[in-house]
């Protein structure tokens, strides 16, 4: 059969075309993953809740003034040793009486463990700076990441992060709650 | 007297470039896949605070967005920091009707997954994120994201 010869398309400006196509795509993307502090807020007041009962051993007062300084514990703080303060006010390794408070409590695959009954009580003014306050909020997560690191390390030797069995990160949490509480907001001192 | 030598013919071959396109190719169907197009442009100017902790923030059909910083055009809105939602400016007042939008566009089941993510520029002052915080806590949007930047070690000296 007679058959016409085609003539071959050339291909050579096709690395042009997809060069074209790959530098919109270049400019256009966005590779930043959306990173950030995870926190829940509480269910607003009703107005007839009573304070809860806490003891005030278990309760570590952070405030932050118009000024970005920090109040520990009714000390001036400074937020480079927030962090090691509020783990150690957590775990409370010597017992002390003006730390927090532990019960034994049984987590199934855990055994038994020191479930610490402190809160962190976070109040900021409303001329406090962002920066501050998540720096703020973030040594106050690292002290809980550490401690959940620790804990993690001691019963499955690994890290908290690194934990596959739902189970197992569902008892660490059970174990060290993010037990951070921010206070209604109001104003407070200027200094 | 500097004399050209002439050249010898070398050995070595033209680079074959027949398979170029099959790698540009690959690279383009690489951007096409991870790319993710802004649906909102940004009328506020936001850097974010930097953290160490930090987790991702997974299902980004399940996050919506409220920014909040400095107009970008301070000539035309002034320096004053502003809320920002989808598209335009908003007041504190439009977060209900915003919250509830937000949750009319996801499926019934998703619902309660939604997080609202809070983009804040680094150097505004806490007040108009507290009132947002407390408007969010009205609509029952609990679950919130605070948008950091992810660093390996926080500068403490340029807090204050």
């Amino acid at each position: 059969m007679a058959r016409r010869q085609t003539p071959e398309i050339n291909a050579g400006s096709m690395a042009d075309i997809a060069f074209l196509l790959l530098i919109f795509f270049l400019v256009t993307t966005t590779m930043d993953v959306d990173t950030g502090i995870s926190r829940k807020l509480p269910p607003p007041l009703t107005g007839d809740e009573e304070p809860p009962d806490i003891n005030e051993r278990n309760i570590f007062t952070v405030l932050v003034n118009s000024r970005d300084r920090l109040l520990v514990e009714k000390k001036p703080g400074d937020i480079t040793t927030l962090r090691a303060k509020a783990k150690e006010f957590l775990k409370n390794p010597q017992r002390r009486d003006d730390l927090s408070e532990s019960t034994m409590k049984s987590i199934p695959p855990l055994g038994n463990v020191m479930v610490s009954k402190g809160v962190i009580s976070l109040k900021n003014d409303r001329g406090t700076s962002y920066k501050m306050y998540i720096a703020v909020q973030n040594e106050l997560t690292a002290a809980i990441d550490e401690l959940r690191d620790e804990l993690a390390m001691e019963k499955f030797s690994k890290k908290y992060g690194e934990l596959i069995n739902e189970d197992q990160i569902d008892a660490i949490q059970k174990a060290i709650p993010i037990a951070i509480s921010e206070a209604e907001p109001e104003d407070i001192g200027d200094n | 007297m500097a004399r050209f030598k002439r050249e010898k013919k070398s050995g070595v071959q033209a680079i074959n470039t027949s398979s170029l396109p099959d790698i540009i190719f690959m690279l383009l169907f690489f951007f096409m896949v991870t790319t993710v197009m802004r649906e909102v442009t940004l009328i506020v100017k936001i850097t974010p605070p930097e953290a160490t902790e930090v987790e991702k923030l997974a299902k980004k059909s399940l996050v919506s967005y409220i920014y909040i910083g400095e107009p970008k055009r301070s000539a035309a809105y002034g320096s004053k920091p502003r809320i920002q939602l989808n598209d335009q400016f908003a007041r504190i007042d439009d977060i209900p009707a915003f919250v509830a939008s937000e949750r009319q566009s996801r499926d019934e089941a998703d619902r309660r997954f939604i997080t609202t993510s809070l983009k804040v520029d680094q150097n505004i002052r806490m007040g108009i994120v507290t009132d947002v915080k407390q408007e969010l806590r009205k609509s029952g949007a609990f679950k919130i994201n605070y948008s950091t930047r992810k660093v390996g070690k926080i500068n403490f000296g340029k807090l204050y």
